[in-house]
């Protein structure tokens, strides 16, 4: 099969086909991070540029990691303390990359939609990896991977999604992949944390963690922001934890056997206890994992096979 | 002094309630006669059959560069532009740098416009100094000077007393005083409208109840001091209901809306597009429905092109970092006609509502084709298609939300005062 996209921008615009085709690839690239080898050269010869205009250090080091395991030359440039502060643009300091001439950039951007404007300037593939609380592509695909290997399957699966989907682009990139794969999706959130027009996202809502939670196979949580959690959205850490954070109590009205996942980095006691996050039903440490399985079948899927290839 | 002579040409003028063939004479810079059949001898004739002949359009809401942003717009280039819109009177924002709300910058704009502007620029004043919403301005100093209006601009005045003793001063002024209503808290960061499609993009929304409270407010402020007040951007199916229980309690109340926002909604910002986005912002389809159908019923009076210059600087970027506002003074006929096209909006309403009714409100010598008048019109092909494109558009920004759409309908002529400022090559 061709991956028929020059850039992931998002998973809205992927067919179910295109999803299977990446994670089949990923299982392949946990196959081989997992041998003592790790490295293979399919990217060799070829530059990623990680462009990180918010900070994120798990994030950053997964795609790197994904780019020198396929034998890319691998550039990080933050910005988030650079040009940008002294009045050079999004696309000034992108222009400024592309006349390096990368072959693929890895893009996180505080603002939604400023990959997609990027990958317009630029003549190399751009993944996304975060633009505001749009999409986060290669988080919902390593958390797709995540349960699929666990699980065996998505389709059926009952998947609660809590916490702040309100600004939160793992939740839409989430409910729009696990929906596509046919599981079906839950949020459990207080209102002041959910979007205008949630339940018409094709979701069902909840207020309550022991309703939401009722039976269900994946519990994933989500972070909330510190400046978020005293009064503005929320009144108090306390409350929060006492209502929506994950305890042993609420995750027993989910399914025995039910996976726990976060997309990192958490806050302990705040969205879920510790007790949960280091149990046996977390599957926080295999998520990482998937991630740099992920952004190798991602990068490989868009230089190698994608219409786009190599900018010349 | 040689007259002119519009001959055969279908005369469109709400002022007369005329809908006509006839011809049209201009002499000494103004019109002479409307609607009769004769050719004065050694008069000029211009043979106008199958075009339309409108009084010129009278715009009430355009920013202008001048002073202070002469890299997006100057009185002269929005001139240029407003001309080949067919645009002969407008009305400028006194959102500039600095602010005019000071006698000497009332000045500074008809004095430039005298000598630059091929058009007539009428001036606005702030309403309160540096559109702070704090200290009211010299309505009347203002007023001598030439401002035809008082407005806060993109600002909404947020004290209550402060808007209430602006809007007692000002009626003993005989001033309309024009708003545009945004509660700035519950905006918030907002970018767009709220709802599905917003929370999908993740921008964040602005409720329309942003727009509808302070509106609320201010309606009833208005009755309550009798001033003459226009609430100039409205965007929503609920402003447009406030707007007509405030015109059944007789209050004195004018309201106005963007062309875009009659001609677009919110699906049209598609994969964050900035130069759709807008304040207010493009709403629903039923919204847009709505505020066509009070066009047409006339509970909305006026349509203004809010023509608000913006350069790459302040739009290529993020949706969430740009800067709202578009132009649209070269499009706002074209666009207008599309609600003639389509049934939706009768032609004479339609110029009513761009140019004899505004005229009326802010008191400014236009929207009128009556002999005696000044010889402001325009010559329209109402048919004609045409493709709008960046490269041809004379202001000096060319952030229109309209870029290479088709229009039906092109402004081929504009006089202004007898003189023809623009005709189409």
């Amino acid at each position: 099969m061709v991956f028929p996209h020059r850039h992931l921008l998002g998973i809205n615009g992927l067919t179910e086909l295109d999803i299977s085709f990446l994670l089949d690839k990923a299982d392949e690239a946990v196959k081989l991070s997992r041998q003592r080898e790790k490295k293979t050269s399919s990217l060799r010869g070829l530059t990623q540029i990680n462009l990180f205009f918010e900070a994120s250090t798990r994030t950053q080091a997964s795609f790197e990691l994904a780019g020198k395991r396929l034998g890319a030359d691998v550039m990080n440039m933050s910005v988030v303390n650079s040009s940008v502060k002294k009045g050079e643009t999004l696309i000034d300091t992108a222009m400024t990359l592309n006349a390096m001439h990368p072959d693929i950039l890895v893009v996180r951007h505080s603002s939604a939609g400023a990959t997609a404007l990027l990958a317009q300037k630029v003549g190399c593939s751009v993944v996304n990896a975060g633009d505001g609380a749009h999409e986060h592509p290669t988080q919902a695909l390593l958390d797709a991977l995540t349960i699929r290997r666990e699980k065996g399957r998505i389709s059926g699966l009952v998947v609660a999604i809590c916490g702040d989907v309100l600004h939160s682009r793992v939740a839409r990139s989430n409910i729009i992949l696990l929906s596509a794969l046919g599981a079906s999706i839950r949020v459990i959130a207080p209102s002041t944390l959910l979007p205008t027009g949630i339940e018409q996202m094709g979701v069902e809502v909840f207020h309550s963690m022991e309703e939401g939670l009722r039976g269900g196979d994946v519990v994933m949580m989500l972070r909330l922001q510190r400046e978020r959690m005293t009064g503005s959205f929320v009144p108090s850490v306390r409350e929060y934890f006492r209502y929506f954070g994950l305890d042993t109590q609420k995750l027993a009205f989910a399914s025995p056997d039910a996976l726990v996942m976060h997309p990192g980095p958490m806050n302990r006691g705040v969205e879920i206890a510790s007790e949960i996050a280091d149990g046996p039903q977390s599957v926080i440490e295999a998520q990482v994992e998937m991630g740099v399985a992920v952004r190798m079948a991602v990068m490989e899927a868009l230089l190698l096979s994608g219409n786009g290839g190599p900018a010349l | 002094m040689t007259t002119t002579v519009f001959r055969n040409a279908r005369i469109v003028d709400p002022s007369q309630d005329m809908d006509a063939t006839g011809n049209i004479a201009v002499e000494n810079g103004r019109i002479a006669s409307c609607g009769g059949t004769g050719v004065p001898k050694g008069a000029d004739a211009i043979d106008c059959t199958g075009k339309l002949i409108i009084p010129g359009l009278v715009d009430a809401r355009v920013f202008v560069g001048e002073p202070g942003a002469e890299h997006r717009e100057t009185i002269a280039s929005v001139s240029d532009a407003a001309a080949a819109g067919g645009v002969t009177s407008l009305i400028m924002m006194p959102d500039t740098s600095p602010v005019i709300d000071d006698v000497a910058l009332v000045e500074f704009v008809l004095r430039t416009a005298r000598e630059q502007a091929s058009v007539n620029i009428y001036p606005s004043a702030a309403m309160t100094k540096g559109l702070n919403g704090g200290e009211l301005t010299e309505f009347g100093l203002l007023r001598d000077a030439g401002a035809v209006m008082l407005t806060n601009g993109r600002n909404t005045v947020a004290n209550n007393l402060v808007l209430r003793r602006a809007l007692t001063y000002a009626r003993d002024f005989g001033l309309v005083v024009a708003s545009e209503t945004q509660d700035e808290t519950l905006a918030a960061q907002g970018v767009m409208n709220e709802g599905l499609f917003a929370s999908w993009l993740g921008l964040e929304g602005i409720p329309r109840e942003a727009e509808i409270i302070p509106l609320e407010r201010d309606l009833r402020l208005a009755e309550l001091t009798g001033a003459r007040y226009h609430a100039a951007k409205i965007s929503t199916s609920e402003s447009v209901e406030a707007i007509r229980n405030a015109k059944t309690r007789g209050t004195s109340v004018t309201c106005g809306v963007s062309i875009n926002h009659i001609s677009l909604n919110e699906n049209d910002i598609g994969e964050y597009r900035t130069f759709f986005r807008l304040s207010p912002p493009l709403r629903s389809e039923d919204d847009r429905r709505a505020m066509v159908a009070a066009l047409e019923s006339g509970d909305i009076d006026i349509i203004v092109s809010s023509h608000d210059p913006q350069d790459v600087d302040t739009k290529r970027l993020p949706f969430a970092d740009a800067a709202d506002g578009a132009i649209g003074l070269e499009t706002l006929l074209a666009a207008a006609l599309r609600l003639h096209h389509n049934g939706d909006v009768p032609l004479l309403r339609l110029i009513d509502a761009m140019s004899t009714r505004p005229a009326r409100i802010f008191g400014l010598d236009a929207g009128s084709l009556k002999p005696g008048s000044r010889a402001d019109l325009a010559v329209v092909d109402p048919d004609e298609p045409w493709l709008v494109s960046k490269e041809e558009l004379r202001s000096r920004s060319k952030n229109t939300p309209f870029e290479d759409a088709r229009f039906q309908g092109r402004v081929t002529a504009t006089m202004v005062a007898g003189r023809f400022v623009y005709e189409i090559s």
